[in-house]
């Protein structure tokens, strides 16, 4: 069974999206750990396209597809924003983040730390991400 | 949703942290850390007992003040995260970097 949902680009929809993920992951029945850390994974990836590529554009909205998938989970982002390859991005390293005092960079390291695979595309405008969990059977 | 209450105790300022920090809220964060610091705070001991849910924006707050706090001598301390929050911290070596302790008592 597939699980989907559409949110508006503006961060006070993340808090849907991690309710949607809890339904949908406990239903799964996820432990409660690998519930927790996918969670954050996908939303590190939506708020950095609500923020950095929609501009926080309500008007604008971004589509979730949870994919079960023998010994695995798929988890496919859909957006028409600016293209974000979040596979190309070098991930900063913590100390320049102490240094240089920003406060960003830090969720693409977890969600590279968290998912076994990552996989992106993007064409004629829509853009696919998709953040890939096995899981022992 | 968040709350965030400061409470002083012994000198120290206790910031009391409930709900879930993500992108929507993490300025909320920001901003109490701030006004203790203009208040003049020497040691600042978050209460993470209540924290369900802390995403990268709320992380990045307490990462942007670690070189500030460590020049001016200020302690930044955590305590009591749920065994699942901490989790997260330790997947991004921020205990290596901020002091956690597992309650209050030894916290202090």
């Amino acid at each position: 069974m597939n699980h989907q949902i559409r949110i508006y680009c503006q961060t006070t929809a993340l808090a849907e999206l991690r309710v949607f993920l809890q339904k949908t992951l406990g239903d799964l029945h996820l432990p409660e750990k690998d519930q927790h850390q996918v969670t954050l994974a996908v939303e590190e990836v939506c708020a950095n396209l609500i923020i950095h590529s929609h501009n926080c554009n309500a008007k604008d909205h971004i589509e979730l597809e949870v994919i079960e998938a023998p010994g695995k989970l798929i988890f496919e982002i859909t957006d028409h924003g600016e293209a974000f390859n979040l596979i190309d991005y070098e991930s900063p390293d913590l100390k320049k983040v102490i240094g240089e005092k920003r406060k960003g960079g830090l969720g693409i390291i977890l969600v590279k730390k968290i998912m076994d695979e990552i996989e992106f595309e993007s064409h004629k405008g829509t853009n696919t991400c998709r953040l890939i969990k096995w899981f022992q059977a | 949703m968040i709350s965030i209450e400061t409470q002083k105790e012994n000198g120290h300022d206790l910031l009391i942290l409930r709900g879930e920090v993500d992108a929507s809220n993490s300025v909320m964060l920001d901003q109490a850390i701030q006004k203790l610091l203009d208040d003049g705070s020497k040691s600042i001991l978050v209460n993470g007992e209540g924290l369900e849910y802390i995403s990268s924006a709320g992380l990045g707050v307490f990462m942007s003040y670690l070189e500030d706090l460590q020049e001016r001598d200020i302690d930044l301390k955590i305590y009591s995260l749920t065994p699942r929050v901490f989790e997260v911290f330790k997947i991004l070596g921020l205990d290596q970097l901020i002091p956690i302790f597992p309650d209050k008592t030894s916290a202090f």
